[in-house]
């Protein structure tokens, strides 16, 4: 402690130095017990014996990634052949949840901006309207979008009445209605990150850039967009990342014809599968490709900033 | 200080109050949704001071799945239905009613008093029982619809505009019955065929969807759904000019029971709950609220007279057998569970 007040302008870094391990200590108990305590009974559970009608046998088993890989026919006894099944679900989420997270780029983006332009006392109240729907239940929100969007419903009705379509636009049920379900779902966490980062942004380097004859799209393209690019990723991570688990917006838009990754999981635990280890070994391979996807470009940021510095 | 001094005794006396009713004590239902109506609860709470706390499920399966993660001990009854009571006996997921705990219990109608699920009623009283068929957009389509081509090789207008339950054992039984084959069928070319059926038949459905079985006929978003008769009755008089089918080659039966649940935490307040339930005149409410059929004497007084005459409630002479869904053995239930995923990719 007097060190700490002797060294002066570092004195609260020097101060909780010691005392450091034992301030962390929250934190990282709630951290192992919210988040690793799960993720390790998951792993656990993805490599035991399923038991009949959900539950597991405390037996050590590969069924279960076996059952996501290979494909033995409709009665399990023919020669294994690759799995396709498994492979275009996953396919078919990350597909959904690129396209929602490009639709919610490009709402999001000009919106952020928007709101980070207006006058300093407005901005907030901008981002509080942002938040206004999503003080409601995701679920009620997600049903209301069903009613909106139905043959019968306001936005067909309106589009009929202005001319532009002579029957309704079949758009309940279709992968379509997924992403819109999804863009509207998770469009806040876009607007936020970059909004923050859009925020930051000295806008006397845009009009440097002008004043240098770059043009608009160029000072967007070189010059804003460089700078608030942490933003823009974090929002896209935000968007991309629940999108590909998400099992509302699919099982209630898109009519649960086909299933993705989130209702393939949710029938394992709660649907005539009960197949607790194959569950949790879906959740195991979404887990890693999310963490593979995020560390590829963790490192390719590393590199990207090296080459510039 | 003084009002603090209020605030406080007000409060005090509010918390004793509170315990005061809460030690009559509690009972903790575990229901399906939209399936008990409120005014039961309140006259139940009202006769007995017993405060009822209700979850709810859509589909036996999730019920199971939920109690199976660490509900038991939590819920004192359930509401399975009839496969779903013998899978949680086997299971050792149900409590036994001793003789002589329910006074009521000789108010089943005789038929229900020892089915094949729950033989002796061990475990259950009846709840509900009713059908599962499907119900046909009359505007839509005015053709025969006794049959389950509707669903399976459905005519041009209803092509991509079925609902079907999101449920693999109402669809294996339509399907089964729709092929004339047995339910749990082992035999390999019949499941072969169901596969094939299910594969080629799903081009025609829109969407799967339990909880909005009913909705998508109203608002028109489904010209056909795979619904429960009450469901239909409901949809009917909401609007939606629907018909409920009997098709000649068999529907599905069913029959919703009230269940003790091992380690029930009021297990006393569950058998009075049970009790309650098999008065006539209480059964009736639900009856009366679900549209479907009590299994307890002596509710004909207390019915809504037209409930008797609803065309959901009165087959066609030609229709096929009611047939409860089968609880398949582990090795058929592997190949459903396949054929349900092949279906769903």
């Amino acid at each position: 402690m007097a060190a700490g007040a002797a060294s002066g302008g570092s004195a609260t870094t020097d101060t909780y130095k010691e005392a450091r391990t034992w301030l962390l200590l929250p934190a990282w108990v709630t951290l192992s017990i919210l988040v690793l305590a799960p993720v390790v009974m998951m792993l656990i559970y993805s490599f035991l014996t399923k038991e009949f009608r959900g539950g597991v046998i405390w037996e050590f088993s590969l069924a279960a990634y076996d059952q996501f890989f290979f494909d033995r026919g409709l009665f399990g006894d023919e020669p294994p052949k690759i799995e396709w099944t498994y492979i275009i679900i996953f396919w078919r989420s990350i597909w959904q949840a690129g396209a929602a997270t490009l639709l919610s780029l490009v709402i999001g983006f000009p919106t952020a901006y928007f709101i980070a332009t207006r006058s300093e006392n407005m901005r907030p109240i901008w981002v509080f309207l942002i938040t206004i729907p999503y003080w409601v239940n995701l679920l009620i929100r997600t049903v209301s979008m069903k009613f909106l969007l139905r043959d019968q419903g306001p936005l067909n009705d309106f589009l009929i009445s202005i001319g532009l379509i002579d029957s309704p636009l079949h758009i309940v049920n279709t992968n379509f209605a997924v992403q819109l379900g999804l863009f509207y779902s998770y469009l806040p966490f876009m607007v936020l990150p970059i909004y923050a980062a859009v925020e930051r942004y000295n806008f006397a380097l845009s009009e440097a850039a002008a004043d240098l004859y770059a043009s608009k799209w160029t000072t967007l393209r070189r010059i804003l967009l460089p700078a608030v690019k942490p933003g823009v990723i974090a929002g896209c991570i935000l968007v991309f990342v629940p999108s590909m688990g998400s099992f509302l917006a699919p099982d209630l838009l898109g009519g649960a014809k086909n299933f993705m990754i989130g209702s393939l999981i949710e029938e394992q635990f709660k649907g005539n599968a009960g197949n607790w280890p194959f569950g949790a070994a879906a959740s195991m391979i979404l887990l890693t490709m999310v963490l593979v996807l995020l560390m590829l470009f963790a490192r390719q940021q590393a590199k990207a900033e090296k080459a510039e510095g | 200080m003084k009002s603090f001094m209020k605030t406080s005794v007000a409060a005090f006396a509010l918390t004793v109050g509170a315990n005061a009713a809460a030690a009559e004590g509690e009972l903790v239902l575990y229901h399906w949704f939209e399936y008990m109506p409120q005014e039961v609860l309140d006259k139940f709470t009202e006769e007995t001071g017993i405060e009822v706390t209700m979850d709810t499920f859509d589909s036996n399966e999730s019920m199971l799945a939920s109690l199976k993660a660490g509900g038991i001990g939590t819920y004192d009854l359930s509401v399975p239905g009839d496969y779903m009571v013998s899978i949680m006996a086997n299971e050792g997921m149900l409590d036994t009613i001793e003789d002589g705990e329910l006074k009521n219990k000789g108010n089943i109608e005789p038929e229900w008093a020892d089915p094949s699920f729950d033989p002796g009623r061990k475990h259950s009283i009846p709840y509900q029982w009713g059908s599962t068929s499907f119900a046909v957009n009359r505007d839509v389509y005015s053709g025969d619809i006794q049959t389950t081509d509707i669903l399976f090789n459905p005519p041009e207008e209803l092509q991509g505009r079925i609902n079907m339950l999101d449920a693999q054992g109402e669809i294996m039984v339509m399907a089964s019955l729709h092929l004339g084959i047995p339910q749990c069928s082992s035999d390999r070319e019949q499941l072969k065929a169901l596969n094939a059926l299910l594969q080629d038949a799903k081009q025609h459905w829109t969407s799967f969807n339990s909880d909005t079985a009913k909705e998508v006929l109203v608002s028109g978003d489904a010209a056909v759904g795979q619904i429960y008769d009450g469901f239909s009755a409901k949809a009917r008089e909401e609007g939606a000019n629907v018909e409920y089918a009997f098709p000649t080659q068999g529907y599905v039966a069913w029959m919703d029971n009230v269940v003790l649940l091992k380690d029930a935490p009021n297990r006393e307040n569950a058998l009075k709950f049970m009790d309650f339930l098999l008065e006539p005149e209480n059964i009736a409410a639900v009856t009366n609220f679900a549209q479907y059929n009590a299994g307890v004497k002596g509710v004909s007084d207390f019915l809504d007279p037209n409930l008797a005459s609803q065309p959901e409630k009165n087959p066609h002479d030609n229709v096929g057998p009611g047939v409860f869904i089968e609880v398949c053995s582990e090795e058929v239930q592997a190949v459903y569970d396949q054929i349900w995923t092949n279906l769903k990719k």
